[in-house]
Formats: structure tokens, sequence, C-alpha cells
């Protein structure tokens, strides 16, 4: 247990990351207590193995791509700034009004950011565009196995042809939030954080 | 210079003659001269009172943190199927056949950051948190400075735990295991018979006491009808060493376990030769049939005390139960299931073996405020007709964990080294799958490998 953990993070930290991202002064010490405990080096930030530790992220099928959500272009280590930025793409919107952020520009929680978050996911290459090969790559880790090339290959195309407006055979973002339009992705992709 | 050396004698000798007469020997005959009871209740009103001043200066200054132990976020228990069709039935269904869409990621991604924000697995590994200070240091994890009275009650709780408890209670364990080696050896020397198992329970059970003396343990034993008799095994949740002193204090048994060198090598072979444990060598332990044979020849023998088992294999920290190594319950036999659940607030029982190693462990014990623990015995349970050894772990494991009000987890507690296996994710990836295609069932399918 983070026994001196809270120590570590000074008020003006605390207060920088309370504009960036929204969470509370007690949610931030609490999840800076589980951002050390999960830190097992000590060194005040997480590498991919820190993460890879949960057994129940370690057993899930996209574990991989979401722990790489974490960490910056080409780097292996996430301090606990990058860590709840992260997170904070994972606050329920209502939060806001309550706590009124005031960060310049568009809430890291924003349904458009939300989307976003889940869009990178697919997009490796951060290229903005969905290919088939990236479709089918997060495809594969989802269905392991179980599923033959050939089906797969069929499945990725049917969602491309969905969704494709512009017949570039890629999945832009825009064409992205087109389909999922009428998805309560505020609901879907967010966390109810307690106090 | 010499009346100082008297004097230090003479306190000495004082000292010693306290420590026999007025808890050793009363702990012997398992009489309580109430000592340690009013030390509990009195602990109790002063952690009450300095909870409540705690929470007062929390509400004089709202920056404080709150300690609560409600966890970081609240968590929805669906499934994987009930989630992903909430999140496909607002989608417009694929005209073409086919299930798969473009939003199912959502599901695995929220969680995927739900774990990473609060698991239900790494946090077994690691002392539970307490929802009000006790006035330890090592439980605090939020301290900020409240009251000039507060911290004077805990200095003087340092200096108690510290300069008072601790040198009595080394004193105690000393006294304790020392005559646990010498009376074994003891009665080893005389021939088997009747006499000799009654003064090896009698040596056993003194010492127990002594040493539980030596940490103020406070032991509630409910149920005492079902306690193990002999030739059963009893099956128990582990979350220290220290177990073995709070079960070994109401009743014997035979122990097992890989020998050791040093001081507990020392005492593994004193104990062996009044009453028969079972000690495995390093190498035999890999053979799994030889290590069920000798339990089962020990089981078989009605004379033999009931075999003391933790199946979780590794230490927990007493908020749940893990998964049970079948390897206890293929040897038949009664099963004797026993909960034992610690009351944090007096003292952290856990052992974390990844940060502490014995000596610290036990340093830690012995200055905490006191042990206080509950102890229930459950009915014996047998494996029944069909029923594979592993069924019969979890059904036993759940009738603990229901006991004594812990989380029933089917995880391995052996996660706490190592990695989880493959299949896990693979049973994953297999649910997932019969999702998209479970609609088209008459398209070719590929068996998985």
């Amino acid at each position: 247990m983070g026994s001196r953990a809270s120590s570590l993070l000074r008020e003006e930290d605390i207060e920088e990351i309370k504009k960036e991202t929204g969470f509370s002064h007690s949610q931030i010490t609490r999840l800076y207590s589980r951002f050390h405990s999960l830190d097992k080096g000590e060194n005040g930030a997480l590498s991919r193995e820190d993460f890879q530790r949960i057994p129940e992220l370690a057993i899930n099928p996209l574990g991989d791509r979401i722990i790489n959500a974490f960490f910056p272009e080409g780097e292996d280590q996430v301090n606990f700034r990058g860590f709840m930025r992260t997170l904070a793409h994972f606050r329920p919107v209502e939060d806001n009004e309550k706590n009124k952020v005031l960060t310049p520009g568009e809430p890291l929680n924003s349904r458009t950011n939300k989307l976003l978050f889940a869009f990178r996911l697919y997009d490796l290459d951060r290229d903005d565009k969905i290919s088939r090969d990236e479709l089918l790559q997060v495809l594969r880790m989802m269905v392991g196995v179980n599923i033959s090339d050939e089906q797969l290959g069929s499945i990725a195309d049917r969602t491309i042809q969905e969704a494709d407006t512009n017949g570039d055979m890629c999945i832009s973002f825009n064409e992205f939030t087109k389909v999922l339009e009428k998805v309560d992705v505020e609901q879907k992709m967010s966390i109810r954080f307690l106090h | 210079m010499e009346g100082a050396w008297d004097v230090a004698l003479v306190l000495f000798q004082v000292w010693l003659s306290i420590v026999v007469g007025l808890i050793m020997l009363p702990a012997m005959f398992g009489v309580s001269l109430g000592f340690t009871d009013i030390y509990i209740k009195v602990l109790v009103k002063i952690l009450e009172w300095a909870t409540l001043r705690i929470q007062r200066g929390q509400r004089e200054q709202p920056t404080l943190p709150s300690q609560s132990a409600n966890g970081i976020i609240e968590k929805k228990d669906g499934s994987m199927e009930e989630e992903i069709e909430e999140l496909r039935r607002s989608h417009p269904k694929n005209l073409a056949g086919g299930d798969f869409t473009l939003c199912d990621v959502f599901y695995f991604c929220k969680n995927g950051i739900e774990n990473i924000v609060e698991d239900q697995v790494t946090q077994r590994f690691t002392s539970e948190e307490l929802a009000s200070w006790n006035l330890l240091t090592r439980t605090n994890n939020n301290f900020r400075y409240i009251s000039v009275r507060l911290t004077i009650i805990w200095g003087l709780g340092v200096f108690i735990r510290y300069c008072i408890l601790l040198p009595l209670r080394i004193t105690l364990a000393a006294i304790g295991l020392s005559w646990l080696v010498i009376g074994t050896t003891l009665v080893g020397l005389l021939p088997n018979s009747n006499a000799k198992s009654w003064l090896s329970d009698l040596v056993h059970i003194t010492c127990y006491r002594i040493c539980a003396r030596g940490l103020s343990a406070t032991i509630r034993y409910h149920n005492k009808e079902n306690r193990p008799k002999k030739g059963g095994i009893c099956v128990a949740n582990h979350t220290s060493p220290i177990d073995i002193v709070i079960l070994a204090n109401d009743g014997c048994y035979a122990m097992v376990g890989q020998v050791h060198g040093g001081l507990l090598g020392v005492i593994q072979r004193s104990i062996v030769r009044s009453c028969p444990h079972v000690w495995f060598e390093r190498s035999e332990m890999k053979d799994r049939h030889a290590v069920a044979k000798r339990l089962k020849d020990h089981i078989a023998d009605k004379t033999k005390l009931p075999i003391l088992i933790f199946p979780e294999g590794t230490c927990i920290n007493n908020t749940s139960v893990m998964m049970f190594k079948k390897g206890s319950f293929e040897i038949g036999g009664t099963i004797y299931p026993v909960a034992i659940k610690y009351d944090p607030q007096f003292g952290d029982a856990f052992w974390n073996s990844a940060k502490y190693n014995m000596v610290s462990y036990i340093l830690r014990m012995m200055t905490s405020w006191a042990i206080v623990c509950n102890v229930w015995y459950l009915p014996p349970m047998t494996r029944q007709d069909g029923e594979d050894a592993v069924n019969f772990a979890n059904r036993v494991k759940s009738a603990i964990a229901y006991q004594g009000g812990l989380v029933d987890l089917s995880w391995d507690g052996g996660l706490k080294r190592a990695k989880v296996k493959e299949s896990y994710k693979e049973e994953q990836q297999k649910m997932y799958s019969s999702m998209i295609v479970g609609s088209d069932s008459h398209e070719a399918f590929v068996d998985p490998m």
C-alpha cells in the first residue's frame, strides 16, 4: 500500500492536474495511490510490464492496445500526469457541470475525445484512417484463433462498406463518428469515479 | 559499578518473575487474568476517540482527503454478452448478417481501463486499507497533522508499543519457543504410548498459548463442536504464519510443510520427535504422487493428529479467499474447513512476503497493538460422488469465504509472483467470437488448436 504515496505528490501538481483533467482533489490522491502501487520499480513512472501485472487486464483481448494508449509516441514510461490525462477521457460528462472545468478548448472527456480514444485503438499508425489491415488486426486480437481468415476478411469488408462514404476503402474519423452517432458513447466510455 | 550490576540483575529477576507469574503460567493453563481484555477495551475507546478527532479535523479543513475504503470506482457487473448487446442495440443492424460492430471495442476498452484503476486481484497482495486510522503510522496513507493531542497520543502509543510491549513480547516468544524445542525433545525420548501423545499435546498447546500471549492475541473460537478430529484434514484460509499459532491454541494438528534451515529447521526437527508431522524435502514436493501418498498414509492412521493445510499456497491479505489448490482435496478423507478473520483495527496480520522478510514481519507483529481474530470451525465436508477435486475445492472455498465475510475469488494466489495463464485470454476471445458468428452458424468455423 502506498503509505507515503500522497506525500510525494505536491499541492501544485494536484492543482494543475485538477485544471487539466477535471478530477477532484480526493480522486487525484486516490488515483495517485493506485499509480504508486502499480509502480513496482518505484521510479515515478509506469512501464508496460507494470500494467501487464494486472491479471484482468492481461486477459483482456485488447489489453495491449489499451496499455499502448497510455504511452506517448515512442516512449516506454508514463508518468502520473500522463496517466491521469489518459484516464481523464473516461470521466463522465455530467461531472463537468459539477466541477466547473475551465480548460480552454474541449475537455478530455467530451464525446468527440472519447470517440477519438476508441478510434486510436484501431488506427495504430495514426494516419487518421482505419485501413482494412488495421481493422483485421484488431478483429484478430479480439477473436483469437476461433474464426478463419476468410470469415474475418468478409466481416472487415462488410464493416468498411457500411461506414465508408467517400469510397477510399478506409474509415476516417468522421465516418467513424457518423456510424456510431446513435451509440451512447458518453455512458459506454465512462467510468463512475467515487467521491 | 558493582552496585549498578546488582540493581540490573534484581530488576531483571523481578521482570522475569512478573512475566512468568502473571502471563506465562496462566497462559499455559488456558486461564485468562483479564489483562488482555482490559487492554483491548481501553484500546477500542482510544481509537474511537482518535477517529472522532480525525473526522472533526477533516470537517474543519475540507482539503484533507477523507480516508475511505470504498474503492475508487463503481462498477456495473454485467457479463460480456449483456454489455455488448446493449452497445449494439442502438447501432443499425447489419443487413448482410454477421454481428461485428465498430463499437464492440468500447466494452473491452472500458473493462480494461476499469481494471487499470481498480482490479480484484492485485489489491489482495497488499495490506487492507482501514476506514479510520488506528494510530500506527504504517497504516496511514494520508497522514496530515490534525491536532497536538492526537500526536501526543500517537507518540505515547509508539513508546508503549516499542519500549514496553515489544520487550515483553520478545521475552514471551523466546520462552515459548525454547520450551517448545526442549519440551518436545524430552517427550521424544519416551517410548510410544498414550502418555507420550498426551504429553506431546500438552507441550504443544502450552507453547502455542505462550506464543499467542507473546502477540497479545485475542482469539474467539466459534462452533467448537466442529473442531477437526484425528484422521481428518483441516483446511483454512492463509494470511500469515501466525495462522498456525492461532489454530494450534485450540487443538493439536500435524503440520505439513517444507523442510527449512535455521531456527525454523531446529523447531521442525524437534517437534517431529514427539508426534508425527509431515515434512517434505524440496525435491519431494515436486512429485505430486509422493506427496499425496504420504498424506494419505498419515490420515489413514487414526491415531495421528489431523493435518493442517493452507490450500491457497500463499499469504493473502484476509479480504478474500483465492483459488484452493486441488491437491489436498484429492486425497480423500474428511475435510474440516476453518475460516480465520483478523480484525485489522488492532494490527495488520498479513505477511507481504515480497515486501518484508520473516524477521521484520515478526517485529511488525510484535509492535502492533494486538492481534484480534475470529475463528469459525465449519461442519466437515467430504467429496460427493461424481464431484471432481476442483469443484470440491471450490465448494469448500465458498463455505469458508461465506463464513468469514471474505470475497470469494477464483484467481490463483500464485499471481502474486507469476503471470496469468494465456488460456484465460483465449476463453475471452472464444466468448467474443461466438458473439460475432453465433447467428450465422452455418458458416465455416475453425477449430481452436
